[in-house]
């Protein structure tokens, strides 16, 4: 990724010192972001860390209170119409007229833009063309996915924004919808994305910013994230009697523990370390081991050991 | 490659599809009118003059006076046994009149009712001819049922000024509201189109529904109750054009801000129901007091209703009908700037 930054100077996305205030709350508190060309950028945090409104504010539909915005070296205030055919944008939760058929909505959007692909093209690039003389209202809601982000490239977009375009679909609808994003990539295109999924975040983006009350609190490639854990590994086991938090941590190469249900969830640094000492430790305690399984550290982690609390899937 | 639409016109196209989509608007639009005059032109359609039920008691000398009066066509004459009972009927204007049947004649009747006082004219003419009064000079009637003033006459082209109003109002309003609601409206501001472009394509999407909704409902009068369309339909079409313009201005006017169906409805509501009650729908709007006949003709629907009938009705042409035009054109255009200035688009 550095390599892409010097090869480009002019970053894709760029902004600083974002603020934006609703009523009493603070939604975005100084957040400075750099995306630059040909980059997958997520903004990953929990519902309500801000997300949306920094995606909305970078996409010109939401004013700042303070800070910069720059997309492909212009501002909304003196660029707006040549920004708008240039962006691809998928709203949260977008709901498109039900009376309409699947072409016709396509149809519709890619006549608002100067340029960009043939509708017919794009809806078999969507796997839509079955649907294509559908009412919209009779969509499923992976098929409404798929038209809405559709829409988003309608203009053949340079940069593609997309929020939480994944939420709320089952597993096939998701991967289907991964395909079609990578697919979009891998012409060189960036993409700005927001998700709380973090396999979505682990499968598609380059670049990661962990996002929490409105400022990054974190950010890298997935894995490098993955690496600045001094403990990259997670030991899960289950035993009873059960440890106390007070003994789990005093195993070698413990940096946390966490307590889900009666298991426990414990961050380690060498996972040939911790496990004998974990092993000799319940048979010291005479405690019978239920479960044990271990895995490398996830950005969910990441999240975790950032925050001290757990993104939520729904 | 399929082939690429101006933004406009794939707008307009949109919003055309999205209402003729519709079956429940299209009740309202087309359906509502036509059960509406039905009902209304049914309710005061002509009838012949009744004839004016009078009473007859006391001791007859003869069957002439019964007689005569049985004849005429204008009284529907009833015996009574005894003048106490015609005087009752008469007090409970079950009867217009009581004639005393003696010599000379006694006609028993209040003045202060005009049907009584008809009566009285009517009856006095029957028995004088009867008689045998010859009037000196010859006079002829002419009887007058000339189409074209009859109350379903007056309320059809006001129907139609009404349907455009509402269609205008409530076919854009709901429409945008919705938009607005799915967030629809902002994930088209997040592409190139122009705003006006939108907000336009509302207005013109209108247009290719006023000349069917207008055809249909004149259609619907002219065969129905014989309405006349004595002036040019050019100038129907024209006015008809004018006033789905300017409604549909004033719908995206209501529309601005809301963010509620309820909200906007109330909002509809509000702008529409003064109209329906004092721009000449179902009265002539001449009834109000003269202080607030300024503030009636500059309304639209005023203007559009009057100019309705001044074409239809009285077969008059374009030079009557440019200072309705003009206060249509005003209120477009004010609609539309405003709504543009001050329209909410997330």
């Amino acid at each position: 990724m550095e390599a892409a930054a010097v090869r480009t100077p002019q970053p894709a996305i760029a902004c600083r010192g974002l603020v934006k205030r609703f009523a009493d709350v603070v939604a975005v508190d100084g957040l400075d972001l750099t995306v630059s060309p040909g980059e997958c950028f997520g903004l990953l945090g929990p519902n309500g860390a801000g997300k949306t409104t920094t995606i909305e504010i970078l996409e010109g539909l939401t004013k700042p209170d303070a800070g910069e915005v720059t997309i492909l070296g212009r501002h909304w205030g003196t660029h707006e119409r040549e920004l708008r055919a240039r962006l691809g944008i998928s709203l949260q939760e977008t709901r498109f007229h039900d009376r309409l058929t699947v072409f016709e909505t396509l149809d519709l959007f890619r006549s608002l833009y100067p340029s960009g692909r043939d509708p017919e093209l794009l809806l078999s690039d969507m796997s839509l063309t079955e649907k294509r003389n559908a009412r919209v209202g009779k969509l499923s809601g992976g098929q409404r996915q798929r038209l809405a982000v559709a829409c988003a490239l309608a203009g053949d977009p340079e940069i593609l924004f997309l929020d939480e375009p994944t939420t709320g679909l089952d597993p096939q609808s998701r991967r289907e919808l991964w395909d079609l994003i990578e697919g979009y990539r891998a012409a060189g295109r960036t993409v700005l994305l927001t998700t709380h999924y973090m396999e979505e975040a682990e499968r598609l983006c380059d670049r990661v910013a962990v996002v929490d009350h409105g400022k990054i609190i974190a950010q890298g490639t997935p894995s490098e994230l993955v690496a600045r854990l001094n403990a990259p590994y997670i030991v899960e086991f289950a035993s009873d009697p059960a440890l106390t938090p007070e003994s789990i941590r005093a195993l070698p190469g413990v940096t946390d523990c966490r307590q889900r249900d009666s298991r426990w969830f414990v961050s380690v640094a060498s996972l040939v370390e911790a496990v004998p000492a974990l092993l000799a430790r319940l048979d010291r305690e005479k405690a019978k081991l239920l479960t044990l399984s271990t895995h490398q550290a996830t950005l969910e982690d990441v999240f975790i050991s950032l925050t001290g609390r757990e993104l939520r899937d729904e | 490659m399929s082939k690429v639409h101006s933004p406009l016109y794939a707008l307009t196209r949109s919003r055309f599809l999205e209402f003729v989509r519709q079956p429940e608007a299209l009740f309202w639009v087309f359906g509502f009118p036509i059960i509406m005059s039905l009902v209304l032109g049914f309710a005061f359609r002509d009838r012949p003059p009744e004839a004016i039920p009078i009473g007859v008691a006391g001791e007859s000398r003869s069957s002439q006076l019964l007689d005569a009066l049985q004849h005429s066509s204008r009284v529907k004459p009833e015996r009574f046994a005894s003048i106490e009972e015609g005087n009752a009927a008469l007090r409970m204007g079950r009867i217009a009149l009581l004639v005393e049947d003696q010599h000379p004649l006694v006609y028993h009747y209040d003045p202060t009712r005009p049907d009584s006082r008809i009566a009285r004219l009517e009856v006095d003419d029957v028995v004088q001819k009867a008689s045998g009064r010859t009037d000196p000079a010859p006079v002829q009637d002419v009887q007058v049922h000339e189409k074209g003033s009859r109350y379903i006459d007056f309320l059809l082209p006001g129907l139609l000024g009404l349907n455009l109003l509402s269609t205008g109002l409530w076919g854009i309003g709901f429409s945008i509201v919705d938009a607005r609601m799915k967030k629809t409206l902002k994930l088209m501001t997040a592409t190139p189109m122009r705003k006006s472009e939108y907000l336009l394509s509302h207005m013109l999407s209108r247009f290719s529904l006023v000349v069917l909704e207008t055809g249909v409902i004149l259609l619907f009068g002219v065969l129905a109750f014989g309405v006349p369309v004595r002036g040019s339909i050019g100038l129907l079409v024209l006015l008809a054009f004018g006033g789905g313009f300017t409604f549909a201005g004033l719908g995206l006017l209501c529309a601005a801000r809301t963010q509620t169906l309820e909200g906007a409805n109330g909002v509809m509501n509000l702008v529409a129901i003064p109209m329906w009650l004092v721009s000449g729908t179902f009265f002539s709007a001449d009834r109000f007091p003269d202080a607030l006949q300024p503030v009636i003709r500059a309304l639209p629907l005023t203007a559009l209703n009057n100019a309705l009938r001044a074409v239809m009705l009285e077969g008059r042409g374009a030079a009557a009908i440019a200072g309705a035009l003009l206060v249509l054109a005003v209120w477009a255009a004010a609609s539309f700037g405003v709504a543009l200035k001050i329209f909410r688009w997330q």
